[in-house]
């Protein structure tokens, strides 16, 4: 049950200077199961996702990547210059040269395919979304990693997003990654969750770690709309560890 | 007389046409990139370039080359460090590079040399040498802009991006400077150090809104300047005006032209 199908992060620590990002953060990453990464800004959540793909070197600790592990990576926001003329279709083209075919059906299964000859910069949030997933998607991926997919989408373009996601894992059964901040918005789309702060403060099923002494304090006990503005400054001192609910489909403990 | 001075204009004609060529992809990457002030910096440099090339006796045009990828790579290493903003070590790296140069040019003895033609281009003084070495570099550099498209092109979409789907996105970066300073090695006899980020940019500016993908805004950046190339030499020619800074005034003419027509359609 521990050994993970897809990938692995173990004891990764990350440091910039005196700056410690991340601290001996361990997860594993399995088959057709969606992993949510919790936590306030600065938590390193996008550091450790960035561990994983590659993007950034961890100080230390080890990643090991299933042999032949194909990633699809949904960033945060991307920022192309408006100088660059280019229509959603070359945007998904670039650089493997997918087929027209493959393309459609790409933005198809997002419900994008209207978008096919648009100019990228003519996108709404959620239009653009769906286009970096739906570039995800090419890649026929056995992971999907997605940073905070819903980023400048109205709460009802959330709430479709988190279905598509939901969709797409149950008809490809492929793992998901992805960072949220809010715990709320994707309880019933998740299977475990981490919750980040530089370490692991406990993980599990959504439901147990939302009732999760360390979520809570890292969170407060109201929840969704004041996620972002808590200020969080005390130290740890209980067990890390000790809270995570087995039997969800991840197999739970990490440590 | 007259059939030299036809020579002359050919000359100008060939060398600055191709350098525009050349110049109009390459510049629709600096603008997508955002990379103005850097080229500029490289272009400072080339200064510099010239006195380390006389001072070591190497082929001129070879050692701009290397002073620019030698300042470019020393700026991604500054920039790794961050500390400080890269604007400003651009701005830096720029004035100094070119004082260098100056001051490293009025030390050399026995050696006279043109300021003003370095500054701002000497077209009419191309050589029959000159223009092939222009020539040979110009197919070198547009053979690696077709063959390095692909990749180019995604990491200026998104690095982060392309790295995760697999592309070296410090080599083709690299790549791209080195081109870069190609051409600003070939285009500085045309315009002159102070003037070459202005072929760069101006028109593959002018190219962006007669442009719906990014090939066509390279081609009609290279048709654009070379438009900016022979008006500028007409210019210069017809009227006995300095030919770099006629070229670029041309350029902007090309610019403010196509900037302020009103949109065919919508």
């Amino acid at each position: 049950m521990s050994n993970p199908d897809l990938a692995k992060l173990e004891g990764i620590s990350l440091r910039f200077g005196n700056k410690s990002v991340l601290n001996n953060v361990n997860l594993p990453l399995h088959n057709d199961c969606i992993t949510t990464l919790i936590g306030p800004n600065g938590a390193g959540k996008s550091s450790l996702v960035k561990v994983l793909l590659g993007l950034v070197k961890p100080t230390e600790g080890t990643v090991w990547k299933k042999p032949g592990l194909r990633i699809g990576y949904m960033p945060q926001k991307i920022q192309i210059d408006k100088t660059l003329p280019l229509s959603v279709k070359r945007f998904l083209q670039i650089p493997h040269g997918y087929s027209k075919n493959d393309i459609s059906e790409a933005l198809s299964s997002v419900g994008a395919v209207h978008l096919i000859d648009s100019s990228i910069h003519d996108l709404s949030g959620g239009e653009m979304q769906r286009t970096l997933l739906a570039r995800a998607l090419l890649r026929n991926p056995d992971l999907l990693v997605l940073d905070e997919p819903v980023q400048g989408v109205d709460i009802n373009g959330q709430t479709e997003l988190y279905r598509l996601i939901t969709d797409i894992r149950k008809e490809r059964q492929c793992g998901v990654l992805m960072i949220s901040h809010d715990l709320h918005l994707v309880m019933s789309s998740t299977d475990h969750v981490v919750c980040l702060n530089k370490h692991i403060c406990c993980s599990g099923h959504p439901e147990a770690v939302s009732a999760d002494p360390a979520y809570i304090e890292l969170f407060g006990a109201s929840h969704a709309s004041t996620l972002a503005l808590y200020n969080h400054h005390h130290t740890h001192s209980h067990d890390m560890h000790g809270n995570v609910v087995e039997g969800d489909c991840c197999g739970g403990d990490h440590a | 007389m007259g059939v030299i001075m036809l020579d002359f204009i050919v000359y100008a004609l060939v060398a600055g046409v191709s350098v525009a060529i050349v110049a109009g992809p390459l510049g629709a990457f600096v603008v997508w990139r955002r990379m103005a002030y850097f080229g500029d910096t490289l272009a400072h440099s080339a200064l510099l370039g010239i006195a380390l090339g006389i001072l070591f006796d190497i082929n001129l045009s070879l050692a701009v080359v290397l002073c620019c990828v030698a300042l470019a790579l020393g700026l991604v290493a500054m920039q790794r460090q961050h500390w400080i903003a890269t604007d400003t070590l651009l701005g830096i790296m720029a004035h100094s590079a070119l004082s260098l140069g100056l001051v490293a040019i009025s030390l050399l003895e026995n050696v006279r040399i043109d300021l003003q033609a370095y500054l701002f281009g000497d077209l009419l003084a191309i050589t029959p040498e000159d223009l092939k070495w222009i020539l040979l570099g110009g197919v070198a550099v547009l053979a690696a802009i077709y063959w390095l498209w692909k990749p180019l092109l995604a990491i200026t979409i998104n690095e982060e991006l392309a790295q995760v789907e697999g592309i070296q996105v410090a080599r083709y970066r690299l790549a791209l400077m080195l081109l870069i300073a190609m051409v600003i090695a070939g285009a500085m006899k045309l315009v002159g150090v102070l003037l070459i980020t202005s072929l760069l940019i101006m028109p593959a500016a002018a190219a962006r809104r007669l442009s719906g993908t990014p090939e066509q805004m390279a081609i009609f950046a290279s048709i654009l300047g070379s438009i900016a190339v022979v008006g500028g030499i007409a210019l210069s020619w017809f009227v006995d005006t300095p030919a770099g800074p006629s070229v670029v005034v041309c350029a902007l003419m090309i610019f403010l032209l196509i900037f302020l027509a009103p949109r065919a359609r919508a």
